[in-house]
């Protein structure tokens, strides 16, 4: 299977170059990378996972405000009736994971996670999503 | 060798030593530059050795630690206490949504205020961010891009209204929209209204602000998004000289402007190469600046510069081998011949720093400057085969890519340069560079000590600095009581000015932006008028 994953960053932040270089490494591991980059809002994110059956949406997050954003992009993504999987990347501290997880996202990825980690965690987060169709 | 130093300055620099003996550990004296007669001296043109003959024998770098949060009650307390504790100037970190020109009130807003540097959304809170401190006195360097003209002209109606003449008001504001397309993506504006809104405020600053350093070129945030640092080099300086044809396409003299324009580059891991890209910085802005515009002020051709250690060079793993690595990286901005230094603090992988982690960032400079003794000596690596090699091989990758931009702009390195952003030439390259490391760190090609190699230890994760959620709701406050006192007719008055101004490019927007700020328009505002008129940017998003 070929996994469908969306990469971008919400809200003002624009430090891109994780999401960039995310999207490189994915796209160098087979998968289908819809890259929409900066400035997006939950509402543009959950409609192109519609749009493009998206499988994983990849949030790159850098400036500390994941806690606020990261559920408001699960919860856009529910509200179009979608079960896409969201993955948080960036510098989020070991104490924001179980406030996370809690809020319905699927795996998070610290500073320094290596390629085989990012891989590993868009797969998880894929194929936890395929099995319940 | 000929030396357009001005003399008196170079000389009352050199006499003015701090009082320290400056011999070895040993107690062998030390001269204070070292090299054959014949050989290029510091404080000499092209300056490769640095824009002082004594450098820091006579002063140290400044230490500049960066830094804001919360309200602007906040930010003025740390400030009064920083000015009570004998320092004498402020450096201002504004949040996510004032650096993007728009209220604390705006959708996109949400969680970002007050978090990552002050709010402004007003006059108001400039008024209270400056509050008690007279601002005359001090000196405040203001990070902002696209914000930077519209919260200047605030910070000049805070000293108007304060009774500060604007020829005593003295700092810098960053106000380099161009890294922003390229690098660090803070834009609102296409790039051509946005350039006119640096030259307004240039030209403003010359006519007015004697003291003030309109733009700090900055090349740190192109590093931090993945470029090389012959790329950072390279890119920087281009940008430089671009803002140079913009303000001399504007009317203004060289010498008028460009004595104020100051510099702001990384310092990474790989020691000397860092060093040999101070140096070769300094020495193309010198040639540039007198062979191709005719400068003769020495101050319009010595390039001086801040520093600040990467903060994409530190890791979460092991956090605190982190204080090693911006040692090891300030100390290569020192022996670069840094005007002014920040250190990062080791907790900044994972969030913003505590006041432990910036207190020991701060002693770090603190025995560079007065431990090691490194300071006692002119450019100590010049001369050194290796480090003058390098700074020649950097010099001569930067002329490549000043060749590619002025064919691409037909002569024009301005239009060059807008062209490259208009094509994602700079931001691909950028992206390539980054993916390159991303490349030899997952094959150990490049080992990074507690991330791919080394990695037994401690990863205990140190407590780290939380935001109150309050903040927010007390600015929303400030942003609703404001709304509701001000005169609805001074701001309407202010925005239709405001937009005409705006639709004549030959205008400076300046005094519409002095205006606005006196009737308390909102950041937000201002952007809203001005985007009805100047149209907004969006990047093709391309990985």
């Amino acid at each position: 299977m070929t996994e469908r994953v969306l990469v971008g960053k919400v809200g003002f932040d624009g430090h891109d170059r994780g999401a960039r270089v995310v999207a490189r490494i994915l796209r160098d591991a087979g998968m289908e990378v819809i890259y929409v980059g900066l400035r997006q809002t939950p509402e543009t994110i959950a409609a192109v996972a519609l749009q493009e059956d998206a499988d994983v949406v990849g949030l790159s997050m850098h400036n500390g405000a994941h806690r606020t954003l990261a559920p408001l992009v699960v919860r856009a993504l529910r509200d179009q009736g979608l079960d896409t999987a969201v993955v948080v990347g960036g510098i989020v501290p070991d104490a924001d994971v179980p406030y996370l997880v809690d809020e319905g996202v699927a795996e998070v990825l610290g500073p320094g996670a290596s390629n085989d980690d990012v891989v590993a965690a868009v797969r998880r987060a894929a194929s936890a999503r395929r099995a319940t169709h | 060798m000929s030396s357009v130093g001005e003399p008196e300055r170079q000389r009352r620099h050199a006499e003015h030593l701090r009082p320290v003996p400056f011999e070895t550990m040993s107690g062998i004296p030390l001269a204070p530059v070292y090299g054959p007669d014949d050989a290029e001296r510091p404080g000499e043109y092209p300056f490769t050795r640095g824009p002082y003959a004594s450098m820091y024998r006579s002063k140290l770098w400044t230490m500049r630690q960066f830094a804001g949060f919360g309200t602007a009650e906040d930010t003025n307390e740390r400030f009064r206490q920083l000015l009570g504790a004998g320092g004498g100037g402020l450096s201002t970190a504004f949040d996510m949504p004032t650096l993007l020109a728009r209220d604390s009130d705006y959708p996109l807003s949400l969680g970002e205020v007050g978090r990552a540097g002050v709010a402004v959304d007003t006059l108001a809170d400039m008024e209270v961010l400056f509050g008690g401190i007279d601002l005359g006195e001090v000196s405040t360097s203001m990070t902002i891009n696209s914000a930077a003209a519209t919260v200047l002209a605030m910070y000049v109606v805070v000293g108007d209204k304060t009774g500060v003449a604007r020829d005593r008001l003295s700092g810098t504001i960053q106000n380099d929209i161009l890294k922003e397309y390229q690098a660090q993506k803070e834009y609102v504006f296409p790039p051509r209204p946005s350039l006119r809104l640096v030259t307004d405020s240039i030209r403003f600053a010359t006519a007015e602000l004697p003291r003030w350093h309109p733009i700090s070129v900055s090349g740190y945030h192109i590093r931090e998004a993945g470029s090389t640092a012959a790329q950072e080099l390279a890119f920087t300086l281009a940008n430089g000289f671009a803002y140079v044809e913009a303000a001399l396409a504007a009317g203004l003299a060289i010498d008028d402007f460009a004595p104020r324009f100051s510099f702001f580059f990384n310092a990474h891991i790989d020691f000397f190469e860092e060093i040999a890209k101070y140096r070769a910085a300094r020495r193309i802005w010198a040639t540039w600046m007198r062979e191709r515009y005719g400068a003769t002020d020495p101050r319009s051709i010595q390039l001086r510069f801040h520093t600040q250690t990467a903060g994409v060079s530190l890791t979460a793993q092991q956090p605190e081998v982190n204080i090693a690595r911006v040692a090891l990286e300030a100390l290569a901005g020192v022996l670069g011949g840094t005007q002014s230094l920040h250190t990062d603090a080791f907790d900044e992988a994972l969030a913003l720093p505590t006041e432990k982690a910036a207190r020991i960032a701060l002693r770090t400079q603190q025995v560079i400057a007065h431990e090691t003794g490194v300071v006692q000596v002119a450019d100590p690596l010049g001369g050194s085969w290796f480090v003058e090699e390098l700074t020649d091989e950097l010099q001569r990758r930067a002329e490549e890519v000043f060749t590619h931009l002025d064919h691409l702009g037909d002569g024009s390195m301005l239009d060059g340069v807008i062209a490259a952003i208009d094509d994602g030439w700079f931001q691909g390259e950028i992206a390539d560079a980054a993916y390159d490391l991303q490349r030899k760190l997952h094959t150990g090609a490049w080992t990074l000590v507690g991330v791919n190699d080394f990695t037994d230890g401690d990863d205990a994760a140190p407590p780290t600095l939380a935001i109150d959620p309050v903040v927010e709701e007390r600015q929303l406050a400030r942003l609703r009581d404001v709304k509701a006192n001000r005169s609805d007719a001074a701001v309407d008055d202010a925005r239709t000015r405001l937009a005409k101004d705006a639709a004549d490019a030959e205008v400076n927007l300046m005094p519409a932006l002095l205006e606005a700020a006196s009737a308390y328009v909102t950041v937000g505002e201002v952007t809203e008028t001005l985007e009805s008129v100047f149209g907004v940017y969006t990047e093709r998003a391309t990985p």
